[in-house]
């Protein structure tokens, strides 16, 4: 449990599971595991700037997902990135929205 | 399927609808000496439980969850049974039981059981969900998928079809049954109970042999009109359970693919009943089996190697009331990965600290 926050060290999220054993593992700041987690960030701000939300690495150890009006909170895990960012912006984040499709869609062709 | 069994207590989930032969094949499983290390928990629904009467012989222990229905309303009763068979197993007052095996009530949705196992801090240390193993009834399987939501998700959700009462029907009847089994559920082994060589213990094998050819329907793709289907209570429920099957040659990219899969099962978790498939994944030269029922997804395994010549990406999903079409093009957009030519900064910077 971290002293400062109360959070219990949870379980792995499933997509920790790369196939680089550690890359993920709490507790080790390897120049991997920091270069994965700059992937991911980059990664979910291509699919959350539709929503005006960014989300940032906090100390190698949780996200920090924010509106552009700076209401903010903190996401442990990739499991509870989306529940928040719906809170966040206070309407779903559906993958299966044509015009999120479209976006992403002209991103690739970019 | 894969299954995380090293260390933990597999727990196996046996459902089917009302009627469906359950009962008969549990005891019949539990005759077989390769189960006589079994725990065995009964759920039923009603106030006065008759399904364990039936079941004569039960090596190892037997429980009576008795609130009824393995919903969401007995989670909390299903996860301190199982805490106390472990509890009681550990300081020796049952046999080392190396498996459980729930018979849940007809009328269950299998999902929360899966569930309740995966997000319980103390179960996920000590068991893992081990296959759904689901009966369908020969002679009325074809109208119950036809009029109950529940009996369809059984069928979708189930890692082992088991057809019962065949020696009741026609061959055309049994057919029709199969043939609609293997739309709902594409990959699942579909067995029949009254087979004289059934082998009981290959319900509970773990398929170590991931065979994606065999894991798509060759068409690769279904989706069915929908339908007016009712769940038990009398609700009217707007239902199309649907399969696709995915075939992407273009590498995935596993980042993308986790948030992509994350978002889905946010928005729609309970409508995705199934995802499984194996990976090829950018930068990786092995591939990973993914697995999933509903909000639940199972750690990923990444394979020591391809199973076959065939790189390609392949996902079955298996819906109730999504669109396969905008599935596909949605995991097409999110999930590829890009062109080479592209540019990412971010990361080589990084990368160069």
């Amino acid at each position: 449990m971290c002293s400062l926050c109360g959070v219990l060290g949870s379980n792995e999220h499933w997509t920790d599971a790369a196939a680089r054993p550690g890359v993920f593992t709490r507790g080790r700041a390897t120049p991997d595991r920091r270069r994965e987690r700059v992937e991911r960030v980059r990664a979910a701000n291509e699919m959350l700037a539709g929503f005006g939300l960014v989300l940032s690495d906090w100390q190698g150890a949780s996200f920090v997902l924010s509106t552009k009006t700076g209401r903010t909170e903190i996401v442990e895990d990739l499991g509870h990135l989306w529940p928040a960012a719906e809170r966040l912006v206070g309407r779903a984040c559906d993958p299966l929205d044509a015009a999120f499709i479209a976006r992403m869609e002209a991103r690739c062709v970019d | 399927m894969w299954i995380e069994t090293d260390g933990f207590l597999p727990v196996y989930l046996l459902t089917g609808f009302l009627g469906s032969g359950k009962t008969t094949l549990l005891k019949r499983i539990l005759a077989d000496p390769a189960f006589a290390d079994t725990a065995v928990l009964i759920n039923e629904f009603g106030e006065i439980g008759l399904d364990h009467d039936l079941v004569e012989r039960v090596d190892g222990e037997m429980v009576l969850l008795r609130s009824g229905c393995v919903c969401c309303t007995v989670r909390g009763e299903l996860a301190a049974t199982l805490k106390d068979l472990y509890s009681r197993r550990e300081r020796g007052l049952l046999p080392p039981f190396r498996r459980v095996i729930i018979e849940s009530t007809g009328l269950a949705d299998p999902f929360p059981v899966l569930s309740t196992i995966k997000a319980d801090p103390v179960l996920r240390h000590h068991f893992c969900a081990g296959s759904v193993i689901t009966t369908v009834d020969a002679v009325n399987g074809l109208r119950q998928l036809d009029t109950y939501i529940e009996s369809n998700r059984q069928a979708a959700i189930a890692d082992r079809l088991v057809v019962t009462k065949t020696d009741l029907v026609m061959d055309g009847e049994g057919q029709a049954l199969r043939e609609r089994l293997r739309v709902l559920n594409p990959d699942a082994p579909i067995l029949k109970a009254a087979d004289p060589d059934l082998d009981l213990s290959s319900l509970i094998a773990v398929q170590t042999d991931v065979s994606p050819s065999s894991s798509l329907s060759p068409s690769g793709f279904y989706c069915e009109e929908p339908t007016q289907l009712i769940s038990a209570d009398g609700m009217p429920h707007q239902a199309a359970i649907s399969s696709i099957a995915l075939r992407i040659d273009r590498p995935v990219d596993w980042t993308a693919f986790g948030l992509w899969l994350t978002m889905l099962l946010n928005r729609h978790g309970g409508r995705v009943l199934r995802v499984k498939g194996i990976l090829n994944l950018s930068g990786e030269e092995r591939p990973v089996a993914v697995h999933g029922v509903q909000h639940l997804v199972h750690i990923p395994v990444h394979m020591e190697e391809w199973p076959s010549d065939d790189r390609a990406s392949r996902l079955v999903f298996i819906l109730d009331g999504l669109d396969g079409g905008v599935l596909k093009r949605s995991f097409e957009a999110f999930t590829l990965a890009p062109v080479p030519q592209r540019s990412s900064a971010a990361p080589s910077l990084i990368a160069a600290q």
